[in-house]
C-alpha cells in the first residue's frame, strides 16, 4: 500500500464484511506527532482463536486465495514507523483495531487521500453500514457522519454519483486544514 | 460537514434521474470494481472514483458503480466487470483512471467493448 488512506480503505472492508451497522474511523494526531488510526465496528467480531492468528499473513476467511495481507501489512508499516497495531474483538459485539505510528519517522507512510477513501467506502456500500469519520490534530478537528446525510437525503441512495461528488468535495475541504494536504 | 442545504439541492437533481431509471429497470448498467487488498494495492480506488466521476459528468442515469471482493486473480487487478443489459459480462484488467474514460465512452455509452483492455486480450499474450 502506498499510503495510510489505502490501508484504512482495506481494513474497513473487514468491518463491512463483518456486517457492521456502524463503522467508525478515527485519525488522530497528537502534539508529539504520534498518529493513531482507530477502526471500530459493531460487526460479528472474532473468536479468540481467529483473533490470535489474524495477524498472520496466512490467516483469511476468504476462499478465493490462501493469504490475507491486509492486517499484516498494516502492522508491519506501523512497526517500521515506531508504532504498533493492536486488535480487540468480542464475538457478536464487534472489533476495534488501533494502529499507531510516529509521523516523525522517515518510514511513516503519508496519510494520502482520506477523502477518497471515505467516499469510496460510502458509495460502494450505500445501504449499510453507516460510517463515522473523526479527524483530529493540533490544528483542528472534524466529524463526518453518514447517518446525518442519510436522513437529509430522504431515501435517495448514498451511492448516487452526484452524492459521491458532494461527499468528496466536502471531505477534502474539511480534512485539508487538519492534516494539511496529502502528507502529515 | 458542508452545508446540508446544498445536499438538498443535489438530492432534488438526483431524484429526477432516479425516476428515469425506475421507468426502465431492464436498461440497468452495472460497473463492479474489485476492492479487496489486492485491488486496492494495485490502484482500484482511483479507478472507482474515475467511474463515478465520468458517470456523473455524462449524466448516465442507468449506470451504477459498486464493488466486489477478490476473485482470485490478484495479478490482473485492478479489475472491473461491466454488465450491459442482455449482454455477457465483460471483464477489464489492469485498469487505470486513464482507461476509464474510454471504457465509459466506447462500451457503456456506445456498446462497443474495448477489446484491448479485456481479460481475453491480456491472457492471450
Amino acid at each position: 500500500m502506498r499510503d495510510l488512506s489505502l490501508h484504512i480503505l482495506d481494513l474497513a472492508q473487514n468491518s463491512v464484511r463483518a456486517e457492521a451497522k456502524l463503522v467508525s474511523l478515527s485519525v488522530l494526531l497528537d502534539e508529539k506527532g504520534m498518529l493513531s488510526i482507530i477502526i471500530e465496528d459493531d460487526g460479528s467480531g472474532m473468536s479468540e482463536e481467529l483473533l490470535s492468528r489474524v495477524q498472520s499473513p496466512f490467516a483469511t476467511t476468504r476462499t478465493t486465495r490462501k493469504v490475507g495481507l491486509g492486517i499484516p501489512m498494516m502492522a508491519e508499516n506501523c512497526r517500521l514507523a515506531g508504532g504498533n497495531l493492536s486488535l480487540e474483538s468480542t464475538l457478536g459485539k464487534g472489533t476495534k483495531l488501533t494502529a499507531t505510528m510516529d509521523t516523525k519517522s522517515i518510514d511513516c507512510l503519508p496519510l494520502g487521500d482520506l477523502a477518497g477513501t471515505v467516499t469510496t467506502l460510502v458509495s460502494a456500500n450505500p445501504e449499510k453500514p453507516d460510517f463515522l469519520l473523526h479527524c483530529q490534530s493540533p490544528r483542528g478537528e472534524m466529524q463526518f457522519d453518514t447517518r446525518e446525510i442519510r436522513a437529509a437525503l430522504q431515501g435517495v441512495s448514498l451511492g448516487e454519483p452526484e452524492i459521491a461528488a458532494w461527499m468528496m468535495e466536502s471531505l477534502q475541504e474539511e480534512i485539508q486544514p487538519i492534516f494539511g494536504g496529502v502528507t502529515l | 460537514m458542508k452545508s446540508l442545504a446544498e445536499l438538498e439541492a443535489i438530492r432534488q437533481k438526483t431524484l429526477s434521474r432516479i425516476n428515469l431509471r425506475k421507468e426502465d429497470e431492464s436498461e440497468a448498467i452495472r460497473v463492479v470494481v474489485g476492492m479487496a487488498t489486492c485491488g486496492i494495492a494495485a490502484g482500484a480506488r482511483p479507478v472507482m472514483l474515475a467511474f463515478m466521476d465520468e458517470i456523473s459528468k455524462r449524466n448516465l442515469s442507468h449506470a451504477t458503480v459498486s464493488q466486489t471482493g477478490c476473485i482470485g486473480m490478484c495479478r490482473l487487478e485492478p479489475m472491473v466487470d461491466v454488465y450491459l443489459p442482455g449482454k455477457e459480462k465483460v471483464t477489464y484488467v489492469h485498469m487505470t483512471p486513464e482507461k476509464v474514460g474510454r471504457v465509459v465512452a466506447e462500451h457503456i455509452v456506445n456498446g462497443r467493448v474495448v477489446e484491448e483492455y479485456t481479460i481475453g486480450a491480456t491472457e492471450d499474450k
